[in-house]
């Protein structure tokens, strides 16, 4: 079994990215999306624990984009991704868990 | 009619699973989230709960919300064993960070009809580490 974790608020704001990365197995994913990705810039205190993650992170394009974070910031071995990226991960997983 | 539908029509029975991380009174979440559970529970289905972070206010015992003018749910927790709903998985970190015991949390329990109906605790006090396992085993899972 593996299970999609989406997060969707920023870690600088809400625990649900810590939490979440604290409840991951290391054969599931993460995908930060909406204020999310504030959670896949490099040099912040959560970036250590992107960066040290069993699991795969991802991270939406769109709404990095959108926030006008270039991708070059972001932690090493977070992979970015489009929506079709987006629909692949949902269907390679068995079920998502949508951080609220 | 596909497999999938032809499994459905005989009933397949999945694993839901709600996780709570929210405090009771202060966002709707909480309440709503109860409200889906026993939805869940009508249908028959391997349903369970977690209750992570603030989620653990929301088994304290002696709530009392006359004076906030909302309705206080926690009796509801009270009911699930009727509806099968026997599985309240609560974080023992979470509870350690919040100053919690066992003691502080309602007494919830069901009776076991393949144990001569005995009444047995709903709450289990799981770890962390046990928490990624259960949350990584289940079919569906919706979060609160």
């Amino acid at each position: 079994m593996s299970i999609l974790h989406t997060v969707n608020k920023s870690p600088f704001q809400k625990n649900d990215l810590e939490s979440c990365l604290a409840h991951v197995n290391s054969n599931d994913a993460v995908l930060l999306i909406e204020d999310g990705v504030y959670g896949a810039i490099s040099g912040t205190r959560f970036s250590v624990l992107t960066s040290s993650s069993d699991a795969d992170i991802y991270c939406l394009k769109a709404d990095l984009d959108a926030r006008g974070i270039d991708p070059d910031k972001l932690t090493d071995g977070v992979k970015l991704i489009d929506y079709d990226g987006f629909v692949d991960l949902v269907a390679q997983n068995d079920a998502v868990n949508s951080w609220l | 009619m596909s497999e999938d539908m032809q499994e459905e029509a005989e009933g397949t029975v999945k694993k839901f699973m709600y996780v709570n991380r929210k405090a009771p009174y202060g966002t709707i979440y909480a309440l709503e989230a109860l409200e889906v559970v026993l939805i869940g529970a009508a249908f028959d289905q391997d349903v369970s709960l977690a209750f992570i972070d603030d989620g653990v206010f929301q088994l304290s015992n002696g709530q009392n919300t006359t004076d906030i003018g909302i309705k206080n749910f926690s009796p509801a927790f009270g009911a699930l064993g009727d509806y099968d709903v026997s599985k309240l998985y609560v974080e023992k970190e979470s509870m350690d960070e919040r100053g919690l015991a066992l003691d502080d949390l309602m007494e919830l329990t069901w009776e076991d009809e393949d144990d001569d109906w005995e009444e047995k605790p709903s709450i289990h006090l799981v770890s962390r580490e046990e928490m990624k396992t259960i949350l990584g085993n289940q079919d569906v899972i919706l979060s609160f």
